[in-house]
């Protein structure tokens, strides 16, 4: 039903039919004038049923625009017009078309006044004419809106809409519209069963919540049906809310993996605690927004290249400046862990304030391309494109790093070094550049999750630190020196802190995760996933 | 062996130095203060006194952490937490103790809850109106989780960096806990807007020259008790634990059980450390339990030296005068300082300040020596400087180690 739906929204070509014949403008026109004249709101009622009988959809404009206290008439020559207010003019829009016919002063018109009772009759009458707009998304708003507001009165303009309607997608939004407006008419008991049928058919919160408010007023074999209409609808929300909830924490564990991925190399892979990774991250997301601000000034067109031109320029200056960091002080403290620590402690700071000092303390706004915005609705739960490019994006780096460290010289000669340093160095492999281009790699894929993240975090100074903590114990629980503990780690500890969420809020289900991997760690010291070894540490 | 005797008589006339100076200070300063005319030259102002015992705790938080990162290698990057929660316990009780003077009147709930509804005292909250009962507070809880926590970690040996990192990650769920209005410790404001203690004004001159002294004679005594832990035979355990924890082992010694006593008394520690800091700052809240600060209180230690025990105090002051003085003077500059001294004393500086100034004092004995009679060819094991910088990974060269 969704696909069709979407088919239906993308392919407008398959929905070209014949609207019903235009009422004569000159008709709608002249009803359109007796607004000037009504005397009260039964009169202004009488014109609105009189303009919806025309039954032509380009009465809709004048309707909406009444129901909003838009539509106004010039005292002098008594002509409507819909009225936009800019200060002390208004603007005059012809009725029907919208065009701009002129402005006025505001004491020289007066609006058409409407109540309550007056606005819920030009939604109906709106709801009516909008069934039969050619636009099939205009069709599916009108039977959404006219769902959720049920009337009897709409049943028969329902009825004739279905009867025309050709999309299939929309003649079921339609006959979900009829069947709730069915259990507020007076129809015999079978026809109210079968919209209750059809209304639990849907699955969604609305369809429930309409089914509460209607077993509520009901009694009998109606209310058993509506009872087991909801219990059927929960179980299916129920599904959905669990596969939310997948989702959501697969959307965290892409960005745990993102995050975590480069440290997973220089900590795993390396054995160098770099507490600085954070900060590469930063790099990334700050190399995006220069990026983004040079094509705002020099070329708008490429602004949804942005990503693409920013990828490899973050990698590049992420791993710059890891390459300096080895060069310049990691590699004087090999075999004193702690002291690595501290040492790139210190590293972060320093970029942090760097960065401070240059693009300022506050938040940058770094912007989403055309693509990445966005939703799509599966079934009852909504999936936004940014998270989905970046669930593929965290996959698509986590397979090249794969690729990169199994099939190809450069990752050999990485894990032969890992293995046996002196026994590498024999066979030629000159092992302090293969430590510093491994400590590259890793600080640079740090800086393309960086422009992943500024894509659905703020871009502050502060953005690393958010995410050091996180990554670490995603490489350690998922097991260090292996990058499929790594994706496993980022995955189960996403998607444990989103279950946890609804049960124990954000702040102390973040608590739990932690004090469970502190847990996890005393029962496995070397995580989930541990190399074998005969090692002994010291 | 007389230079060893020698050498012993230097530490130990150190730490006496120490400790005169420390009982010196908590007389004098508040000497200055409250009884010299406010424009002599000799007169100490509040805020100097306040200040400076602000850095006495600090220095005994450092000197904490050197108990179990210089002595026994573990490095913890969370004692921030224990002063944290030494502090709240103290603000426990100080909260307590403003009574119905507080905004809302309530002579039992603290401003906070009655702001947020709650119409109650929570459990934990009892017994807090007594001074002792928080007093044994503050040295129980930090004492109790570093007691819980050391006995899972060091019981599965989890050593090393992971041990740093799972430390981290206590701090770091602290934190977020705090940070919650509903743990009922006033959430991210902390606690604060402190009137007595003890019946004493916390505001008043005499009281803050009275917290200092408090602070000097504390300090005083933990530098003795390190010394004592250090002097005995459960010291050299505890270095050797450090230098060889496997051998250690292999030996026959409980190395978990070495480590779990270190860790406690040293929580312990820093929980009374900031149980005084409270009260001399006027405020606690959970940005105490940020775990930069715990790293900070490590980049301390460094500079003065590690496994000494004058090091920390010293580089604990040291470093926060600076950073008094620059983040007055030139508040952009602070974090390239303090980052720059986390590089420079790694790279440079691996035993501290103590550790260069006892090691240019040995070089020049061993001068002298030469010059005058060839010296005797003894080696000396110096119990506290000798292994101090190279000693994390005996067996390991210049290269970089798998983590596994």
């Amino acid at each position: 039903m969704t696909i069709l739906r979407l088919l239906a929204l993308l392919l407008p070509l398959l929905t070209a039919f014949v609207a019903p014949a235009a009422a004569d403008e000159a008709e709608l026109r002249e009803i359109i004038a007796k607004f000037a004249t009504a005397k009260g709101f039964a009169a202004t009622k009488s014109i609105v049923e009189e303009l919806a009988a025309v039954g032509d959809p380009a009465a809709e404009r004048p309707l909406v625009a009444l129901s909003d206290g838009d539509l106004v008439f010039r005292e002098s020559d008594r002509e409507v017009f819909i009225g936009k207010e800019s200060g002390r003019t208004v603007r005059l829009l012809d009725p029907l078309t919208g065009e701009v016919l002129g402005e006025a002063k505001k004491s020289e018109i007066s609006k058409i006044k409407v109540n309550n009772t007056l606005r819920r009759v030009i939604r109906d009458a709106v709801g009516a004419l909008t069934l039969s707009s050619p636009d099939p998304v205009v069709r599916i708003a009108a039977a959404d809106t006219m769902f959720k507001t049920p009337s009897a009165d709409a049943i028969d303009a329902l009825d004739a809409a279905i009867a025309r309607e050709t999309v299939s997608s929309v003649r079921r939004k339609l006959e979900q519209a009829r069947a709730s407006s069915v259990l507020v008419s007076d129809l015999p008991e079978a026809d109210k069963l079968a919209a209750i049928e059809m209304i639990a058919e849907m699955g969604s919160r609305d369809a429930a919540s309409l089914l509460i408010a209607y077993e509520a007023q009901s009694d009998g074999a109606l209310k058993d049906a509506a009872t087991a209409a909801i219990a059927k609808i929960n179980e299916t929300l129920a599904f959905w809310a669990v596969a939310q909830n997948v989702w959501y924490g697969m959307s965290l564990g892409s960005v745990l993996l993102l995050a975590a991925i480069g440290l997973a190399i220089t900590f795993g892979v390396m054995g160098v605690i770099n507490m600085a990774h954070g900060e590469m991250v930063m790099l990334g997301a700050y190399t995006t927004f220069v990026v983004q601000e040079l094509i705002r000034s020099t070329a708008p067109g490429l602004f949804d290249w942005s990503l693409a031109i920013a990828l490899p320029l973050a990698f590049l200056v992420s791993g710059a400046v890891g390459l300096a960091i080895e060069r310049g002080i990691i590699r004087f403290l090999y075999g004193r862990p702690l002291e690595t620590l501290l040492a790139t402690w210190g590293v972060s700071l320093i970029l942090q304030q760097a960065v401070r000092t240059i693009f300022g303390p506050t938040n940058r706004e770094v912007g989403n391309p055309a693509w990445m915005s966005g939703a799509v609705d599966i079934g009852q739960m909504s999936v936004t494109f940014n998270r989905l490019w970046i669930l593929v994006f965290a996959l698509g780096v986590f397979a090249v790093l794969l690729y990169v460290m199994k099939r190809t010289p450069w990752g050999l000669q990485m894990r032969a070094v890992t293995a046996n340093r002196r026994m590498a160095s024999s066979m030629g492999i000159k092992t302090p550049w293969v430590d510093a281009l491994t400590f590259a790699l890793g600080s640079g894929i740090a800086g393309i999750a960086g422009v992943a993240l500024s894509q659905i975090d703020n871009v502050s100074p502060n953005l690393g630190q958010g995410y050091i903590i996180d990554s670490f114990m995603v490489v350690v629980f998922g097991g260090v020196g292996n990058l499929w503990g790594t994706l496993v780690g980022a995955f189960s500890l996403g998607i444990l802190n989103k279950f946890l969420e609804p049960y124990a809020g954000a702040v102390l289900g973040k608590i739990i995760v932690l004090v469970v991997i502190i847990l996890f760690i005393q029962k496995r010291p070397r995580g989930l996933f541990a190399l074998k070894g005969r090692a002994v540490e010291a | 062996m007389i230079t060893g005797k020698l050498f012993a008589a230097g530490a130990d006339r150190r730490i006496a130095i120490t400790i005169t100076i420390l009982l010196a200070i908590a007389i004098i300063v508040p000497v200055l203060n409250l009884a010299v005319p406010q424009n002599s030259a000799l007169h100490i102002p509040p805020y100097a006194v306040a200040l400076f015992g602000k850095y006495l705790c600090y220095a005994m938080l450092a000197l904490a952490l050197d108990l179990v990162w210089g002595y026994c290698g573990i490095l913890s990057l969370g004692h921030a937490a224990f002063f944290a929660l030494g502090g709240y316990a103290m603000g426990m009780y100080l909260m307590r103790q403003i009574g119905d003077r507080g905004v809302y009147a309530n002579p039992v709930l603290p401003d906070f809850m009655v702001f947020l509804n709650w119409k109650e005292l929570p459990w934990f909250w009892y017994g807090f109106d007594q001074f002792w009962f928080a007093a044994l507070m503050v040295m129980v809880v930090p004492g109790l989780l570093a007691f819980g926590f050391g006995w899972l970690a060091f019981r599965s040996r989890v050593t090393g960096v992971y041990l740093s990192i799972i430390t981290q990650a206590l701090t770091y769920a602290l934190l977020l806990a705090f940070f919650r209005n509903d743990m009922g410790f006033g959430g991210n404001n902390g606690l604060t807007d402190f009137k007595d203690i003890l019946g004493f004004n916390v505001q008043a001159d005499a009281t803050r020259s009275a917290l200092f002294s408090a602070s000097a004679i504390a300090l005083a005594l933990a530098v003795y008790v390190t010394w004592r832990i250090i002097g005995s035979k459960y010291g050299k355990l505890l270095m050797a634990v450090r230098d060889a924890e496997s051998r250690t082992r292999f030996l026959g010694w409980r190395a978990e059980n070495v480590k779990l006593f270190a860790f406690t008394v040293s929580a312990v520690m820093a929980g009374i450390a900031g149980a005084l800091y409270v009260p001399q700052v006027g405020i606690i809240n959970p940005g105490e339990f940020e775990p930069a600060n715990s790293i900070e209180v490590v980049v301390w230690a460094a500079v003065g030296g590690r496994a000494t025990i004058v090091g920390p105090i010293i580089g604990a002051i040291l470093v926060n005068t600076g950073k008094s003085y620059f983040t007055g003077a030139l508040p952009d500059y602070w974090l390239f300082a303090l980052g720059g001294l986390f590089i420079a004393v790694t790279l440079f500086l691996p035993q501290g300040i103590v550790g260069m100034w006892d090691a240019w004092r040995a070089r020049r004995r061993e001068r002298l020596a030469a010059g005058e009679v060839v010296a005797p060819q003894e080696v000396v094991v110096r119990p506290e400087t000798a292994a101090a910088g190279k000693w994390s990974e005996p067996d390991s060269g210049a290269e970089p180690q798998p983590a596994e």
